[in-house]
């Protein structure tokens, strides 16, 4: 049986959710994993709510659509969860992980959501200002990812950031941006 | 490469394979189709009036008038359906447009 | 192990661009329209970097770059071009003069809805437009064969018993926007496939001159009318070969009819393009549970493969065509009617529920795919209508 995992992306225009959101696909293709990306097409408006999609299969994905029932939804701006309902269609057993500053117990009573789902917090707007200098979380948030679900290396990832930023970024911005990855991977929290 | 067609004067029997791919023909087609026999009026040329500059030449919308080492010689009346734009252009009167029948019978006559 | 070295991620538009560099067109005239635009943008950058030689000419229109198309194909040159929506729709006459004088453009086409409302989205409705036109279309499913099909269109196109013009088309956004796992050939292995175009009688060989675009009447309407007939009748055999080559050489299999599960199947069903593999994703499932039901999708629209699709539905108790744009005032959708006739042909008599589906990118959710299946029972067992209806929108 093929093993899919659906990603949805929450984030406002601007943050760098389908960067992310591809990142981590092309990253799973290096390791052999068949892939999807894409943003939820529409005029694109900074700060307006979006949403992007990433899956991750083992065999040729053939199914087109948008992302209902997803296993892992990443929330890039906490803003969101007062007008986006981010947790919709999250599948039993699922996961989210939310850029926030807040503890671990009060994301997960904002969320609201069952025992059986797993919650991750972390600030990844604070290590992003702290690294790259900007409030783009789509880089850390992707060192959470790989240690909260083990999707992808975190290895792999920053491998695959260095091949992605290597044409337009000087040196400088790319090792802010692995070690942005880096700090987001040690200090993420879950329960 | 040549484009062969059938008789070229049959091209309304030709059958649906001898059809020229894209209906593309041969260049040149239009020398044999006489539209001279269109014409009610005919322009009629006075030689020895004309100065030889062209402005018929360049007005005439069906290339009728005929020029031979920079002279014009004479009218394509095969091909020239007596528009009247050669006779309005030339500047030294002389050509002349006519009846096309009144034509016909000064000729007969 | 070889294809995880090859393979690398992209858009449908990009793999485009990419088939057409390879292909080296002597002349590309284009206009940028959502969701076509980064086709001709990438390829505009090709051709600024030195990696292709072709004359890029940038126009004020697609009625424009069509008509500039034409003179540069009438002329000898290979061309090509990409639109979508109203663009393609801009092109209308030009799109029968192309055809008319048989002039092999290879044109891709990132299916979009039509204004009014304006929507960006997919759907069919622009491309089925020119389905009366004359070129040959086709509809990848995925980004890979975006590629794969706009490669094969060229060679399809310029093969002496055919000289007709080719829509490669791609679902706009869902195809031409999302990142998909690819993979391409090296650009010599393209060339080699792809060889060199000289037109038969081109307008700039001054020695043989021709005239183009000339006026017929009567007989020699009908009869060029009907040879452009002939012509994109018989090129589906052409498609199949050049197909079959190509698939020798990629390894990833074309198929003018794709079909899926139909050996057996109780319950078919017939789409176009990307939601395919919507369907054959349910499909999967419900076969999974013991039902039988099956998938056909034909690649190639133009010429419509009749007999290959009703041969994958003869097994069936009744079928379901899903179309991505409407024929207002007409019994059925364009593959609807199209779907019908061909089972008519074969004698086939079973029946058939046409749903028009994802307009102005409506999602096609697993729910309402799966929708589609269940009714088909119903209609079998005559409890539903065969009626067409509006996928969710059933009254």
């Amino acid at each position: 049986m093929s093993q899919l995992t659906e990603i949805r992306w929450h984030a406002r225009a601007g943050q760098g959710a389908v960067t992310a959101a591809k990142l981590v696909a092309d990253t799973a293709l290096m390791q052999g994993a068949y892939i999807q990306a894409m943003p939820e097409y529409g005029p694109e408006r900074n700060g307006a709510p979006l949403k992007a999609y990433t899956r991750v299969c083992s065999e040729p994905i053939e199914v087109h659509n948008t992302i209902t029932n997803p296993a892992i939804v990443i929330v890039l701006d906490e803003t969101l969860l007062d007008t986006v309902d981010v947790t919709e269609g999250l599948l039993p057993g699922g996961t989210v992980i939310l850029n926030s500053e807040m503890s671990l117990a009060c994301a997960r009573e904002r969320l609201g959501v069952a025992n059986d789902v797993t919650v991750a917090v972390v600030d990844a707007s604070k290590i992003a200002l702290e690294t790259i200098g900007r409030n783009v979380p789509n880089t850390p948030i992707v060192g959470a990812l790989s240690k909260v679900t083990g999707l992808v290396p975190v290895d792999a990832v920053k491998q695959r950031l260095t091949i992605m930023f290597g044409k337009k970024f000087s040196q400088e911005m790319i090792d802010a941006n692995l070690a942005s990855v880096d700090r987001a991977y040690k200090e993420v929290e879950l329960a | 490469m040549k484009l062969i067609t059938p008789n070229i004067e049959d091209f309304n029997s030709w059958t649906v394979d001898q059809m020229p791919t894209g209906f593309v023909m041969p260049g040149g087609l239009s020398e044999h189709y006489i539209t001279g026999g269109w014409r009610s009026m005919r322009p009629v040329w006075n030689a020895e009036a004309c100065t030889n500059c062209m402005l018929c030449w360049i007005s005439c919308p069906d290339s009728s008038i005929i020029v031979q080492d920079g002279k014009m010689v004479g009218i394509d009346y095969d091909h020239c359906k007596g528009c009247g734009v050669c006779v309005h252009e030339c500047r030294f009167g002389c050509l002349e447009l006519i009846r096309e029948d009144q034509a016909d019978a000064a000729k007969e006559a | 192990m070889s294809t995880e070295i090859k393979a690398f991620s992209a858009t449908g538009n990009q793999m485009v661009a990419e088939a057409m560099r390879q292909a080296e067109p002597d002349v590309m005239a284009a206009y940028p329209i959502t969701p076509q635009t980064t086709i001709v943008e990438s390829f505009a950058k090709f051709v600024a970097d030195g990696r292709v030689h072709t004359e890029y000419v940038t126009v004020e229109s697609e009625h424009s770059a069509l008509s500039a198309c034409v003179g540069a194909s009438a002329a000898g040159a290979r061309v090509a071009t990409a639109t979508a929506s109203q663009g393609l729709a801009l092109m209308w006459e030009e799109l029968h003069i192309t055809a008319g004088m048989r002039l092999p453009i290879v044109m891709a086409n990132a299916n979009r809805a039509l204004a009014a409302p304006i929507n960006i989205h997919c759907d069919h409705s622009d491309i089925m437009g020119a389905r009366d036109t004359g070129w040959i279309i086709m509809f990848a499913e995925t980004a890979q064969e975006a590629y794969d099909n706009t490669v094969v269109s060229f060679k399809v196109a310029e093969d002496a018993r055919v000289q007709l013009p080719v829509l490669t088309t791609l679902d706009g956004f869902t195809t031409s926007h999302a990142m998909e796992r690819c993979e391409m050939e090296d650009d010599d292995t393209v060339r080699a496939f792809v060889g060199d175009y000289v037109a038969a009688h081109p307008l700039l060989d001054t020695d043989n001159p021709v005239g183009c675009g000339s006026y017929a009447l009567g007989d020699c309407y009908m009869k060029t009318h009907l040879a452009c007939r002939r012509a994109n009748t018989g090129a589906l055999s052409v498609i199949e070969e050049y197909g079959k080559a190509w698939e020798a050489i990629c390894g990833r299999p074309f198929n003018v009819v794709d079909t899926w599960g139909t050996e057996d199947a109780d319950y078919v069903v017939v789409v176009l393009g990307s939601a395919a593999g919507n369907a054959r994703h349910i499909a999967r499932e419900l076969c999974a549970q013991g039902r039988r039901v099956g998938v056909v999708r034909p690649k190639v629209f133009r010429p419509f493969p009749a007999a290959a699709v009703a041969a994958a539905c003869k097994t069936a108790k009744a079928v379901a065509v899903m179309d991505r744009s409407d024929s207002i005032g007409a019994a059925h959708g364009p593959l609807g009617a199209e779907v019908i006739s061909a089972l008519h042909e074969a004698g086939l008599t079973m029946p058939v529920k046409n749903y028009i589906f994802g307009l102005g990118g409506q999602d096609l959710t697993n729910e309402l795919m799966t929708s589609i299946f269940d009714t088909l029972e119903d209609v079998a067992a005559g409890t539903a209508s065969p009626a067409l209806s509006y996928l969710g929108f059933e009254e």
